[in-house]
């Protein structure tokens, strides 16, 4: 029973990541039905922001210049790293894809992957290959919940992430520019005749997809504090996964489908050999794509539109 | 007609001239090549390997060549980076061998490049030396490969019957990265060598991730449940810090035991306290050195601000067993094939070489018979001399 709990709450952390990663995916893709495959080193990008700023703050306050009370330090790096990492999103849109927005989809899904190794090996030239270790914003208190062995970091970790995600949501269904965005998803010809800016809006999405995709950064420093330029590579491509699973272009779809990636993951590694980790958890998502193949809350007509 | 018989005749000049010249001159310089980890997973790695040998070549130059049967050669230094990937380290192997026309060469470090740049090498007739891969099948059935480290069949063993000794647990869990030759290789010689002093099943726990991966809090909370006394992880830098901080969220109090892997100046930095007091066989200790390794780790942390790890003082013994190699065959006939091989001979003839690693007589498969020291993490971060251990 304890096993059972405590794999619960492992899950329930690694699922969180897959989630707010996979919102960004969605996000994007509702508006511009397109994938970004940038996404993941965006993800990197924004973990290795939160490290300066975060770094920057501890100097600035124990240098005494700017006195901080400690626990503002990891709300600040948040919202700070959050609109860095917005500016680079909406950089990589204005850059990168919006002088494709009439090309073929194929090659704007590989500007994206061109943008990904970009912002790798600029990463790898500017700061070598060297590992930066993610400062220690709170200190780890390890306490029994039940059977389960707990953090506060943890508790932390899925608490933001679904804040995220309510926060995200009442944006897209109550704002008039969540309004706009929906809209657009829904007619991507249409709604310029209606007045909407599309690159507006495009912008938009990429910038709050790339602030979600910095909080992922930063709580992912916080849980495994070691960063290096590749790391948004392999969880980059699982949370690709896990927006398809969820259902192409619905945000809510992806953060579910997150969390499901994280608990097969965790479940399968905790009950066979964990050699079979990602064979039979690769696997059954395999089949649960052969029965739903538009994922849990994907449209079909979207699907059949594009890409 | 007469163009295009024109064009022929000019491509055969060239041909010829092509082909002619590497082979009619002699070779005035000795080149070395360095097949390094630059980039990649363990940048550090290929980092102190570069280091030491240029701290070599330093000497040599300093010398005014390297003496070879009366005659004094320069020197050069071919260092190539293998991104940490195996296919990249073939294709620089193939680089060195066939393009720059290296002599020998030195590297890669880890097994997952070295048994592929090994197969290369032996392959293409060119002697090679790899400081710190400790996969037996690096050398294995392989004349011209050698190594200046022990074995990981060597190092299963020792590891077993020092927690055994040490602690007294008959209970094991191991935790290791199957897509990775290094870890993978290690980990069935310690279980093998496990079972055999506590019987079958006293390794209650055998759990495994894939690289990259970032969250191992399923098997560590497995091996929790297991009832393990304690765990083994041989895993490198990138992976070790994460590790031990999940093991410690996840309310696991035991020991955890690694090996050489660990030996990186890195991980004390990236680890911090959490890897204070726990244990792991190396190939040397810079903590309580004395004479020439003393020397050695004076002279590398004057120059680079830090103290070198194993993979530099490997690295070091490598170059010095090269030079001693390419030394005792007495003189550089000029061609290539030949040199190879009379540096290949001399390198297997080397007994009770002085390295700053160890004393070190090479076997006919190209593995050193040498011991394993014991290094505890002090609570200052430092690598601490602790003993010595055998199988």
């Amino acid at each position: 029973m304890g096993f059972v709990m405590q794999n619960i709450v492992n899950a329930l952390q690694w699922g969180s990541f897959y989630a707010v990663i996979a919102l960004g995916y969605s996000m994007v893709y509702s508006v511009l039905m397109l994938f970004n495959f940038a996404h993941g080193d965006i993800f990197m990008t924004g973990a290795y922001i939160g490290f300066f700023v975060s770094t920057g703050l501890l100097a600035l306050s124990s240098l005494g210049y700017v006195v901080l009370p400690h626990w503002l330090i990891l709300p600040l790096t948040i919202i700070l790293a959050m609109f860095l990492t917005a500016t680079v999103g909406m950089l990589v849109e204005r850059v990168a894809y919006r002088p494709l927005r009439g090309a073929p989809r194929a090659s704007a899904a590989l500007t994206g992957l061109m943008v990904g190794i970009i912002l790798q090996t600029l990463n790898l030239a500017l700061l070598g290959a060297r590992r930066r270790t993610f400062p220690l914003l709170i200190e780890t208190e390890t306490f029994q919940i039940g059977l389960a062995s707990v953090t506060n970091t943890r508790i932390m970790i899925v608490l933001v992430s679904l804040l995220m995600m309510l926060v995200l949501h009442q944006f897209v269904k109550r704002t008039k520019w969540g309004m706009a965005m929906r809209a657009m998803a829904y007619d991507f010809a249409a709604i310029p005749l209606m007045g909407v800016p599309i690159n507006t809006i495009a912008l938009l999405a990429f910038g709050l997809g790339s602030a979600l995709a910095a909080v992922a950064g930063i709580l992912f420093g916080i849980a495994y504090p070691v960063l290096e330029p590749y790391m948004g590579m392999l969880v980059g491509w699982k949370a690709f996964v896990a927006a398809i699973l969820g259902g192409r272009g619905s945000v809510m779809g992806a953060a579910l489908a997150g969390f499901l990636l994280g608990f097969i993951e965790i479940f399968v590694a905790a009950v066979f050999p964990s050699t079979l980790r990602d064979l039979i958890a690769y696997s059954i998502i395999l089949v649960i794509l052969t029965f739903k193949p538009h994922g849990f809350f994907g449209e079909s007509y979207s699907a059949r539109l594009r890409l | 007609m007469s163009r295009t018989f024109m064009v022929i005749l000019c491509l055969v000049a060239l041909i010829c001239a092509g082909c002619g010249s590497p082979a009619s001159t002699t070779q005035p310089v000795i080149k070395i090549g360095i097949n390094a980890e630059m980039t990649g997973d363990i940048p550090k790695v290929g980092e102190g390997t570069k280091f030491a040998a240029q701290m070599w070549l330093e000497d040599i130059e300093a010398a005014g060549g390297l003496e070879v049967g009366g005659k004094k050669y320069k020197v050069e230094l071919v260092i190539e980076d293998n991104e940490s990937k195996a296919e990249s380290a073939v294709a620089v192997q193939t680089k060195m061998i066939s393009q720059d026309r290296v002599l020998v060469i030195v590297g890669p470090q880890a097994s997952k490049q070295a048994i592929p740049a090994g197969e290369v090498a032996n392959n293409l007739e060119t002697p090679m030396i790899s400081p710190w891969s400790t996969n037996p099948r690096t050398t294995l059935d392989r004349p011209w490969v050698f190594r200046a480290c022990f074995l990981d069949s060597f190092q299963g063993p020792v590891i077993a019957n020092f927690v055994t000794e040490e602690y007294g647990f008959t209970k094991a869990a191991v935790l290791y990265d199957v897509a990775s030759d290094y870890p993978k290789g290690l980990a069935e010689y310690f279980k093998q060598a496990w079972e055999k002093l506590h019987g079958p099943g006293s390794v209650v726990a055998y759990e495994s991730f894939t690289t990259k991966d970032r969250d191992f809090s399923a098997q560590i909370t497995k091996i929790i449940g297991s009832g393990a006394e304690f765990f083994f992880t041989p895993q490198y830098y990138d992976e070790v810090p994460l590790i031990l901080k999940q093991a410690r969220e996840l309310g696991w109090d035991n020991p955890i035991v690694g090996s050489d892997s660990w030996g990186s100046a890195e991980l004390v930095n990236l680890a911090g306290d959490l890897c204070y007091g726990l244990f792991f066989p190396t190939h040397y200790a810079a903590a309580g050195a004395t004479g020439a390794t003393k020397e050695f780790i004076d002279r590398y942390e004057a120059k680079h601000g830090y103290i070198p790890d194993d993979v530099a003082a490997l690295t070091w013994d490598s170059m010095l067993l090269v030079q001693k190699a390419i030394q005792d065959t007495g003189e550089i006939t000029g061609d290539l094939a030949k040199d190879r091989k009379n540096v290949r001979d001399a390198l297997a003839q080397i007994k009770d070489f002085e390295g700053i690693t160890g004393k070190l007589t090479f076997t006919e498969d190209g593995d050193p018979i040498k011991a394993a020291v014991i290094v505890r993490i002090s609570d200052q971060g430092e690598f601490e001399f602790y003993g010595y251990a055998s199988p």
